[in-house]
């Protein structure tokens, strides 16, 4: 269905051709539905939408597939930068892109997404960084905060017994082959349009076969955080932010002159 | 290693000394490969390092991956955009690449892996054995299904099965393993290359390419509801009927009169080729059949021959798995003997052919037909 504005009027908001007319499966006050619209417009503005191939991960965005008007596959869990070296090694003039969780890419596919990053490997991932494992029910993630609550941690994460939580953007950052590594969040207007920004730069820094790149998107979680989706976006600024810091991490200097 | 270097140099048609893991690594690279990612691991790493400098040289995809389990997911990802894609293990790194080898199963896509097979369980050692054999044909990843399984006793058999291998997964769209042992990774034999074909740029009709001008194309392994999965899974058992009717192969000698038939594949195949000469010499009625493919298991022919001979001697590296499969080719009608070696020890003729004449000895006495 094609949304036409009525006579005399501009049509100023519609969904980006890049996503697939269907609904999707998130929770109400999920933020992975803001992180789809982000990608898909920035794929549609780049005129990226039939030359993409969408790398979905395991977790709750496993069928992105779906809600991309992309080719796509779906990667075994943390496997997703392997699988999207596969295609663009075979597939060199393809926009690859990953789509992972937390669990995905900073637990169980921790050598994958090191090692893609370490060869520079011309991809794009788009990094959803909610605290928490959503889809198998709201278990301790590697980026849980200490202190915080989860099925797995019930009386709050107890660094002395399951460590800290990893700050992914600062580890990918410290290797060569990364060449855009920035967090961001999508806790309000001002900073989701800053992430939209950075989406748009990475996958520029892919067509110009720069290197790695990565956005890391501070996301919200109220189902299984157990707040309102409202103030999940405030526990994002007031507590997220604070140990995930809305940086730049790595910017390399031909990434300055796209 | 001089013989790399003369590999692919020279490009005629003779016959030339090959070790098995080199003249695998050339076959694929001639047979169109497109590419190739693996992980090193003894004994199969020769076929790596020449794919490294091969595949760099001829302008296609090589590349060293940070772990067998990434390798395998590169190849699922190369398959994906229907790429002639290969990688190539040992016994532990098979297993850390089953994970991957299911989502391939369960994504229909067309991959050769080879697994040069060494002692175990866990590190075990180097030597050459046959103990994957459970592994390759009825457990290679989790969930319901089986690859091709070819078993070459030769390098020149190495060559024409790996040729072999990619035709098979690309008519089945399906996964193909070369259970190599280590002595066939190993060894150095003349042996005749195929001549080089070119990369087949056309990509078939499910293959990721960028939706231009088209629908969109997903390549996945999941299917929710039970009736997707169980029609998906029975799609999948229907192929296996397909090709257990097109594909089973074997290689067999002294059968028309045999009286024991001994059954043996890979290296252990031939070595006990050289012990059923040996007691043919001796006036013994042996036979020898060398299934060529472990799956499908050749049970038709096995079953058939089991209507007029008197038993069977399954010869392995390992402690007896492909014995199962024979029991349930002969369906109790003979007696099904087994000898062994394990550790990575391979079999002496001589070992094999006291084998023979025990067992051929019970069954002369105590059940002639």
């Amino acid at each position: 269905m094609t949304i036409q504005a009525p006579e005399g009027m501009e049509l100023i908001y519609s969904r980006p051709e890049s996503l697939a007319e269907m609904h999707t499966h998130y929770c109400p006050g999920c933020t992975h539905g803001i992180a789809h619209r982000l990608l898909g417009e920035a794929l549609d503005e780049l005129g990226m939408r039939e030359r993409t191939i969408l790398v979905a991960p395991v977790g709750c965005s496993v069928f992105a597939y779906n809600y991309f008007d992309t080719d796509a596959c779906e990667a075994a869990h943390g496997r997703a930068p392997a699988m999207a070296t596969g295609v663009k090694r075979t597939r060199p003039d393809n926009i690859v892109v990953t789509y992972q969780g937390d669990g995905d890419l900073a637990a169980i596919g921790t050598a994958e997404i090191i090692h893609a990053a370490a060869r520079g490997e011309q991809i794009t991932t788009i990094f959803i960084n909610n605290a928490i494992y959503g889809m198998t029910g709201g278990q301790m993630a590697p980026t849980t905060l200490p202190g915080q609550k989860t099925r797995s941690s019930p009386d709050g994460r107890d660094v002395e017994i399951a460590g800290f939580p990893i700050r992914m953007s600062e580890v990918l950052a410290t290797l060569p082959g990364a060449a855009y590594i920035v967090r961001r969040s999508m806790h309000d207007v001002k900073n989701i349009r800053k992430a939209k920004k950075a989406i748009i730069t990475a996958l520029k820094v892919q067509e110009a076969g720069l290197g790695f790149s990565m956005v890391e998107l501070l996301s919200s979680c109220p189902t299984n955080w157990g707040i309102q989706p409202n103030e999940a976006l405030q526990w994002i600024e007031e507590h997220m932010v604070p140990y995930y810091p809305l940086e730049d991490y790595k910017v390399i200097e031909a990434v300055k002159n796209l | 290693m001089p013989v790399d270097k003369d590999v692919g140099v020279n490009d005629t048609m003779a016959k030339q000394m090959l070790k098995g893991n080199i003249a695998i690594a050339e076959a694929a690279l001639r047979a169109g490969l497109e590419a190739y990612f693996g992980y090193p691991i003894t004994p199969q790493t020769e076929l790596l390092e020449h794919l490294s400098k091969r595949m760099v040289d001829e302008g296609r995809v090589f590349l060293q991956a940070e772990s067998e389990v990434a390798a395998i997911n590169m190849v699922y990802g190369a398959a994906s955009t229907g790429a002639r894609v290969m990688t190539s293990s040992s016994s532990p790194g098979i297993s850390l690449m089953q994970e991957g080898m299911s989502y391939i199963a369960g994504s229909e896509l067309p991959v050769v892996i080879v697994d040069v097979m060494r002692g175990g369980p866990g590190l075990g050692n180097i030597l050459p054995a046959q103990g994957d054999y459970f592994q390759v044909t009825r457990s290679a990843g989790h969930g319901d299904f089986h690859p091709i399984v070819l078993a070459p006793a030769s390098v020149q058999e190495a060559i024409d099965f790996t040729v072999l291998a990619f035709d098979l997964a690309e008519k089945y769209r399906h996964m193909v393993i070369i259970a190599a042992d280590g002595q066939i990774g190993q060894m150095m034999e003349p042996a005749e290359l195929p001549e080089m074909k070119p990369i087949n740029k056309v990509r078939p009709d499910w293959a990721l390419t960028g939706a231009n001008g088209r629908g969109k194309r997903i390549i996945t392994s999941i299917y929710l509801s039970g009736e997707e999965m169980e029609t998906f899974n029975q799609k999948i058992q229907d192929r296996l009927v397909e090709i257990k009717l097109n594909e089973q192969r074997w290689a067999e000698l002294y059968t028309d009169d045999c009286v024991l038939l001994v059954i043996g594949y890979g290296t252990a195949g031939r070595i006990a080729r050289s012990a059923v000469e040996a007691a043919r010499e001796k006036g013994l009625k042996v036979g020898l059949l060398r299934p060529q493919t472990l799956y499908p298991f050749p049970d038709d022919r096995i079953s058939e021959l089991a209507d007029y001979t008197e038993g069977c001697l399954v010869v392995e590296m390992n402690a007896g798995q492909m014995v199962d499969d024979v029991r349930l080719a002969v369906g109790g009608q003979i007696p099904v003997s087994f000898y062994g070696r394990m550790g990575g020890i391979v079999p002496l003729p001589d070992e094999i052919l006291e084998a023979i004449e025990d067992t051929y000895e019970k069954l002369t006495i105590h059940t002639p037909k």
